[in-house]
């Protein structure tokens, strides 16, 4: 098991310092890791940031990784997690021709039924956004190729875990 | 707790006081109770360098001859010291050459401050003249490192890289100042860092995890102890002795764990590792417990990972809790502290011996004395060995020098044959292995402890990798002894082409200058020794010598190092010739 290569979710709460991003990714270019996504956003307290990082790779790595990346002295914790543990997301964008929303009905019902949200029209063309889980995405992906996508981004995986953590108790714990 | 003399007291939160960047610098390091540090000037650290002559009465700024051997003499203080050593560079060049020092003093855990000019902030990023990225190359080789663009982030900047210098796994940090900050004047005042809220450096130690490994220590029958070097930096030598005298457990010793136990120690069995002693790295495949303290599993002491203690439980006492499983898999790790650690366990752990376990050991020695160890202290061929030198420089130290190595054959025989009775004693470049880390190493380690007897030991090609250091030993007066182990190759390597590359000598065979004439050109006393009846004399007058001295040996060309654990092999299938 430990041995297998699968998809973990890391996330890394940090302190907001330049040079911290480097100083994380040169841990995962040491070990010849390639990272499938990475987010950094703010997090649920204030001025403290958080990493959430997607790779594939074994378990035990995954620990090895884990515990090199936590003692880096602005990291103040870090988490791995299984799919099962988290709800997570991305988010895509599509740009299409404004043409095929008028011509082609199939794609009014491909964004019904895909729960895709339209951003925005004008007379070239329009964007749809689309959150979910990455089968989702990549569904709707495969289903619009079809008609021809003008441009596509996805964004990074992004995770709350269902496992509350307490990183507000040990940035208080240090206060004291 | 650190004590703080009179004279850090004057420049630690006394009242605010305007000043610029630059005489801020020279203030807080004066705070931190720095009396040396190692450097080179240059343009974009030129404002701190005008301060440094302001306060050359308090600080003492030593010009070394390059960079990277400022970052190696500030190691080489901190390692005789244990407290932190610094080193300072201008931009781009400055600061890139301190990188290899730098890199070392990371995997070695050698607390060490670098600071480095850079171009004033509005030049950043523009490729200006003698502009580098040092913070973004020095990254992954610092334990933390940071730019300052405006003055007042000096104090507390600087305060931080003390702290995380010397605190739980020490390590090199690098703070990068632009030069513009340096000009700046602001209101300084200088206060100690006591904490970092994201950085635990102690982990604390579970009283269960002492309990555990107690039970199972005092239920073996044949265990083993390796240490560290993390008993140096924890300070746990007494600690440590204390434990091994109360249950009689053989204990060896990794290259960076050298000198914390006296060699004479009846429980001190040898060096594990590569080049290590026949005895403890044979029998790491017999013991039932390896108690692991305050190492950290190289590769160069396991040899091949899963034949290395397959059969023995492991404990793992460790202050950084990623290393834990890094390497090898263990039954129960102690986080922490050693002294702290050991301490808890001592009391948990029964009075006890293991005659017949340690007569093993003394067996072995026996095997490793007479395929070996005779042959390198007492040769009976006509050309001088390495061993015998180093023989010799113990009769004359009495055991009681640090000794400073280089990297590659004479280094694994000073460390496998010097006596050392005193810790922090054996200063060599262990995990990075970095060739010309001894003679700048040795100009910080004697002017540390300048009553201390600082030998260099070092090879030829190590040497001449350095060498301009003469220079510094020179101006500074620094009474360092240096011995040249000259065997005219690059004989690590050499002794590999031979073993495993068919004799094929690439680029091995060195060709020397006349080293004496070179030591006599920097204005210090020379000796070349060819033959073994000059050697005692020629090692004596060096050891009584007041001034620095440079004593050239030149040794046996073809001789090889053994015992030897070939690479990828099985510690138990070490060889012996």
């Amino acid at each position: 098991m430990a041995t297998e290569k699968q998809l973990y979710t890391i996330s890394i709460y940090t302190e907001n310092n330049i040079g911290l991003l480097n100083r994380i990714s040169a841990i995962f270019q040491r070990r010849q890791i390639n990272i499938e996504s990475l987010n950094i956003s703010v997090s649920e307290i204030e001025g403290v940031s958080r990493f959430t990082i997607l790779v594939n790779m074994t378990e035990i790595d995954v620990k090895k990784i884990l515990g090199q990346i936590e003692k880096q002295v602005e990291v103040i914790k870090a988490y791995y997690h299984m799919d099962e543990d988290t709800i997570c997301q991305e988010s895509c964008l599509f740009k299409i021709k404004s043409d095929l929303l008028f011509e082609e009905r199939q794609i009014q019902n491909i964004i019904k039924e895909s729960n895709a949200r339209i951003v925005t029209v004008n007379k070239v063309f329009f964007v749809l956004e689309k959150s979910g889980r990455r089968s989702e995405i990549e569904l709707l992906h495969r289903e619009l190729s079809v008609f021809g996508i003008m441009q596509f981004v996805r964004s990074a995986r992004i995770a709350v875990t269902k496992d509350e953590l307490k990183i507000t108790e040990m940035l208080n714990a240090f206060k004291n | 707790m650190e004590t703080l003399t009179a004279k850090q007291k004057q420049y630690l939160e006394q009242p605010k006081v305007r000043i610029s960047g630059s005489e801020a610098i020279v203030r807080c390091l004066l705070a931190e109770g720095v009396e040396i540090l190692y450097g080179y000037p240059g343009g974009a650290i030129m404002p701190v360098y005008d301060e440094l002559y302001k306060y050359e009465d308090e600080i003492n700024h030593v010009l070394t001859r390059h960079e990277q051997c400022a970052a190696h003499a500030a190691q080489g203080y901190a390692r005789i010291s244990g407290k932190v050593g610094v080193a300072m560079a201008t931009s781009g060049p400055g600061a890139t050459n301190l990188i290899t020092g730098i890199a070392d003093a990371q995997i070695d855990s050698t607390p060490i401050v670098c600071i480095t000019g850079q171009v004033p902030s509005h030049l950043l990023g523009s490729d200006a003249f003698q502009e580098t990225d040092i913070v973004g190359i020095s990254t992954p080789v610092t334990k933390w490192n940071h730019q300052i663009t405006k003055a007042s982030q000096i104090p507390e900047i600087i305060a931080r890289a003390f702290y995380i210098a010397r605190s739980g796994r020490p390590g090199p940090v690098l703070i990068d100042i632009t030069k513009d900050a340096q000009f700046e004047e602001f209101d300084f005042q200088y206060k100690k860092c006591t904490g970092v809220r994201s950085y635990v450096p102690v982990p604390k130690t579970d009283q269960a995890a002492v309990a555990a490994a107690a039970s199972i220590i005092n239920t073996a029958k044949k265990p083993m102890i390796v240490w560290g070097q993390g008993v140096i930096l924890g300070k746990a030598e007494e600690e440590l002795k204390a434990v091994i005298e109360k249950t009689g457990i053989p204990a060896a010793w990794t290259i960076l764990g050298a000198s914390a136990i006296p060699t004479a120690h009846p429980l001190n069995i040898g060096m594990v590792g590569m080049h290590g002693n026949y005895a403890p790295n044979v029998l790491t495949n017999q013991c039932d417990v390896l108690i692991a303290i305050g190492m950290r599993f190289d590769d160069r002491v396991t040899g091949k990972l899963d034949e290395y203690a397959t059969q023995a439980k492991i404990i793992h006492f460790e202050i950084d809790p990623s290393e834990i499983d890094k390497n090898v898999k263990v039954d129960v790790a102690v986080l922490g502290n050693a002294k702290e650690s050991l301490s808890k366990l001592l009391a948990l752990l029964n009075t006890n011996s293991h005659p017949e376990w340690l007569k093993k050991f003394n067996d072995l020695y026996d095997i490793e004395y007479n395929k070996v160890i005779k042959n390198d202290l007492h040769p009976t061929s006509e050309g001088l060995t390495m061993g015998e030198v180093i023989k010799e420089i113990n009769i004359q130290t009495k055991g009681e020098a640090a000794i400073v190595s280089d990297v590659g054959q004479h280094q694994m025989i000073a460390c496998r044959y010097a006596d050392f009775n005193v810790s922090k004693s054996n200063i060599t470049s262990g995990g990075l292995g970095t060739m010309g880390f001894a003679l700048p190493a040795a100009i910080g380690a004697k002017m540390a402890a300048p009553e201390r007897e600082v030998v260099a030991i070092i090879g030829d090609g190590g040497y001449q990798m350095t060498i301009q250091e003469l220079g510094t030993i020179f101006q500074n007066k620094v009474p360092v002894k240096i011995v040249v182990l000259n065997n005219e190759f690059l004989g690590m390597v050499r002794q590999w082409q031979q073993l495993f590359f068919d004799k094929r000598y690439a680029s091995t065979e060195m060709v020397n200058p006349n080293f004496v004439a070179i030591a006599q050109g920097y204005y210090i006393e020379a000796k070349k020794v060819t033959k073994r009846e000059d050697l005692a004399t020629a090692v004596k007058e060096m050891i009584q010598s007041k001034d620095s001295y440079f004593l050239e040996v030149c040794v046996e060309k073809e001789n090889n190092v053994f015992p030897m654990v070939p690479s990828g092999a099985s510690v138990s299938d070490i060889r012996l010739e």
